[in-house]
């Protein structure tokens, strides 16, 4: 680790596969330092999907019946898919980033693919859903029109549904982009066990929308 | 970071993997059974969300291996929403409705309360 670091300090990190920046002492302590910023930047995404899960706690005591009646409109069964998928996402994100670490590099470009592939079938589902919902007029708040409600307030779970699935849909979209990015310096052979730092915290960012899914489905498809 | 093996880390992350799907089937079934009182039902379906996030978060994030600093950092951030989700709820359960100037209460509902 000391020889690399050595070298890398000469040329301050450019042309280096280490991609040492020169104001580091070591490689362990970019990535350490790399991966500290991740966790605060993935506490502020927390916090903005908090405000959320506050908002929907708050009206959901509010209007119990009409949380329990609009609920009924959503398909648990492609909830629960995208729920299987994502997990299985998850697990390939996490095999991709033990290959940077072991230095498989055709394993790691596989793994990225199979989970920008899981991606994209998320997407896919939640494309089908949102197109069934603006079918039946299941639209947030005043662009509600679905027919033949017996319990008023619906359109309130509807304005919490698409706000929070949007949002979180917005960040496996942006997922995405990453992963497109990390799978293309993957094939330029840009990863090693000395340097895996952008496919760790990619891992990481996948893995807390893993996260917030893992709360959004039972709140917004199986509540009674 | 723990040093392993490729096999070593796929044995362990798909034991993990089969942990959140069995988990799921969980909280859909659990979903369909009345325990007598909607929010016992609510607390279910969050401890085992809470469950699975927490398996994701130590694992598949490798905060359990991890220097502990990501681990307080994270765990703040959690504590922090906690505070702000126990606050709101609590202020919400013990004080009146507070409806919007402009609510109709649809026709044959029971009337409003209000404020004091």
């Amino acid at each position: 680790m000391t020889d690399s670091a050595g070298t890398a300090h000469a040329g301050h990190g450019h042309g280096s596969k280490d991609f040492l920046q020169h104001h580091f002492a070591d490689p362990g302590q970019q990535f350490a330092a790399s991966k500290l910023g991740m966790w605060l930047f993935l506490v502020t995404e927390l916090l903005l999907f908090g405000g959320l899960f506050v908002g929907y706690g708050i009206m959901h005591t509010r209007h119990p019946e009409a949380f329990q009646a609009a609920h009924v409109h959503l398909d648990r069964v492609l909830g629960m898919v995208n729920t299987v998928v994502l997990l299985l996402s998850s697990f390939t994100m996490a095999m991709a980033v033990a290959c940077a670490q072991t230095n498989r590099r055709k394993l790691l470009v596989i793994f990225l693919a199979i989970t920008l592939l899981f991606a994209g079938v998320f997407m896919c589902v939640k494309y089908f859903e949102y197109a069934h919902k603006f079918h039946e007029g299941l639209l947030p708040g005043k662009y509600y029109s679905h027919a033949g409600d017996t319990v008023p307030g619906q359109f309130m779970f509807f304005s919490f549904y698409f706000m929070m699935t949007g949002l979180h849909g917005i960040h496996v979209l942006a997922g995405m982009v990453v992963i497109a990015w990390i799978l293309r310096r993957a094939l330029r052979g840009d990863f090693s066990d000395r340097y895996y730092t952008p496919v760790d915290l990619t891992g990481l960012y996948w893995h807390l929308v893993d996260i917030i899914w893992i709360f959004l489905f039972p709140l917004l498809y199986l509540v009674s | 970071m723990i040093e392993r093996s490729l096999s070593s880390w796929t044995r362990h992350y798909i034991i993990i993997l089969a942990a959140l799907l069995v988990l799921t089937v969980v909280t859909v079934v659990v979903a369909g059974i009345n325990f007598g009182a909607p929010s016992i039902n609510v607390i279910v379906a969050l401890t085992i969300a809470a469950t699975k996030g927490t398996l994701v978060a130590l694992y598949f994030m490798h905060l359990r291996h991890d220097h502990p600093i990501n681990a307080i950092v994270f765990a703040t951030g959690l504590a922090i929403l906690a505070l702000f989700l126990i606050f709101c709820l609590i202020d919400v359960e013990t004080r009146a409705p507070i409806e919007p100037a402009n609510f109709k209460p649809p026709a044959g509902a029971a009337p409003q309360r209000t404020a004091p």
